[in-house]
């Protein structure tokens, strides 16, 4: 039940769904009809060349970013603005400073959870390792520990998709390892879908069920490469390797020789 | 799952909340001892000017003590205070929500703020007459000064502030489905205190300013009534009992606001000075 998602057919039930996505920002075309799928309980990571629309794409998802081609659905819905089904977890823990960690964690319960959520909020800290904290300030806490406060805020709202841009990348390599076990387990408990855009391959490489390599700007496609492993996996399996390779060289197709230029849209 | 095992809070930085720290509180009396030893020096010392122009320290004094046992002071000082307090609750409240709604939205901004930038440089004492005609000589034309005064720094400071509002945090507020209100409540107070803050202080001065103002022109009682009283009776020493408590009041008045501050923006992670 944890190899979903290999068809790329219609299938209605979809967790993600874009189909022909165009969007385009000051004249600028980012994606081009683009199409994709993410199944269920699935975890899809998004990577490509810098500049290549995948954070792009997954804004609009997440329906930060307006105005676009085509159709997007989520979690059911077409996508018309941020919803409370949709989780997102950004680059940076982006807590809010005045806030301690328990207040920052109980701003994601949804509404009704609100009042009496100290409980949900202590077992939310606890799953990410972060019980002793509550009272601190965001200021107080090392990267690794905000993102993991961002982490449980995020899960606070009961997602049944969740977003991430990113959300290891400003952390030191083991914190990231650390962190993605993390995120890891907690998809193992919860079987939220997940999908990912990350830089680093052997992120992708550790986490996914499919890897979507989106080709360069503007993005028209994502050819998404299975990894059909049992997971928790070894960092060291060859397999991990050769898909590595495989990675590399859909990535050199999608033309990251070329976009050397500017920053990530 | 090995490197899962990182302990929190062993990582915790300890640091105090923010204070105000270095310089010894002690350089903040030298000025004004120098001041009063001056006055002290060219009044009780060496009388270089007449105590119809500038009494002595003591006289101050004693008169001070005298309005104080006879119960006017308090009496002026009461005045003065609630005067204050009316007209700066109506004024600040006022400010945040014209702030508030001209921070949020550029077209309330096009509708109002031009009008309100040009009302805001219409000098305080011109106020004075027409407030006077359309609200009589009573408690309501003084109080509508001082709330005229103390709105614009509060309300430009809290536009300033919700115009810097960290629009990544507002993102926030989107992900996790906040209404308008909330987030508002939640994301852009918050952000905007340290500005409004800093408004309401320099609002707070202004309002002692006006109170001054309106109280010179028409009243029978408050601390601007008691320097009026010492023009018409030739007496410096009610004058300076006047400005003395004056100052001591604005000082009181920011000091605790200055407390406020300190204690809602301990979060802040800020430069303090060194």
């Amino acid at each position: 039940m944890t190899a979903p998602g290999r068809a790329l057919g219609g299938a209605p039930t979809a967790a993600i769904t874009a189909d022909r996505v165009v969007k385009v920002f000051r004249n600028q075309v980012v994606l081009q009809d683009l199409d994709l799928e993410v199944q269920p309980r699935e975890i899809a990571s998004l990577i490509g060349p810098s500049g290549c629309g995948k954070s792009t794409l997954l804004r609009l998802i997440s329906g930060l970013e307006r105005d676009y081609g085509g159709r997007l659905g989520v979690a059911g819905r077409d996508v018309t603005g941020p919803r409370r089904e949709v989780g997102f977890m950004f680059q940076e823990p982006r807590l809010l400073p005045w806030l301690n960690v328990r207040d920052n964690v109980a701003l994601g319960l949804p509404p009704a959870k609100r009042r009496n959520g100290g409980e949900l909020v202590h077992r939310l800290l606890a799953q990410v390792h972060l019980e002793g904290v509550g009272g601190s300030l965001p200021r107080q806490l090392s990267g690794g520990m905000a993102q993991r406060v961002a982490l449980a805020r995020a899960l606070a709202a009961e997602p049944e998709v969740l977003l991430l841009d990113e959300p290891f990348s400003a952390v030191d390599a083991l914190t990231r390892m650390s962190l993605q076990d993390l995120l890891l387990r907690i998809w193992q408990r919860t079987r939220i879908t997940m999908l990912l855009v990350t830089h680093d391959l052997d992120e992708a490489l550790y986490l996914s069920d499919r890897v979507m390599v989106m080709s360069g700007r503007p993005a028209t496609r994502a050819d998404a490469i299975a990894i059909d492993l049992p997971r928790p996996r070894d960092r060291r399996d060859p397999e991990l390797a050769r898909l590595r390779v495989e990675l590399m060289d859909a990535l050199h197709i999608a033309g990251v020789d070329r976009a050397t230029q500017g920053g990530d849209a | 799952m090995v490197y899962a095992a990182i302990l929190p809070s062993s990582l915790l930085a300890t640091r105090a909340p923010a204070r105000p720290r270095g310089a010894s509180p002690w350089l903040a009396g030298i000025v004004p001892l120098a001041v009063v030893g001056a006055w002290l020096a060219t009044t009780s010392v060496a009388r270089v000017f007449p105590a119809h122009q500038l009494p002595s320290p003591w006289q101050v004094l004693a008169t001070a003590g005298e309005l104080a046992r006879g119960g006017e002071l308090w009496r002026h000082v009461a005045a003065s205070l609630s005067r204050i307090a009316a007209g700066f609750a109506v004024g600040a409240t006022a400010a945040v929500v014209a702030g508030t709604l001209v921070g949020l939205s550029r077209t309330v901004e096009t509708l109002i703020d031009p009008t309100l930038q040009v009302v805001r440089n219409v000098p305080s004492l011109a106020w004075v007459p027409f407030l006077l005609l359309w609200m009589g000589i009573d408690e309501a034309p003084k109080i509508a000064l001082i709330a005229i005064g103390g709105f614009f720094p509060v309300y430009l400071n809290l536009v300033t502030g919700i115009r810097n509002v960290d629009r990544k945090l507002l993102e926030v507020g989107a992900v996790f489905g906040l209404t308008p209100f909330e987030q508002v409540r939640r994301i852009v107070w918050p952000s905007a205190l340290p500005y409004l803050l800093a408004g309401l202080r320099i609002g707070i001065g202004q309002s002692w300013l006006f109170l001054v103002a309106a109280e010179l022109i028409a009243s029978t009682r408050g601390l601007g009534y008691l320097l009026i009283d010492g023009q018409a009776t030739a007496r410096p020493d009610l004058m300076l009992v006047g400005i003395l408590a004056l100052a001591g009041l604005g000082k009181l008045s920011d000091a605790g606001l200055r407390r406020i501050e300190r204690r809602v923006l301990g979060w802040s992670d800020a430069f303090e000075g060194r």
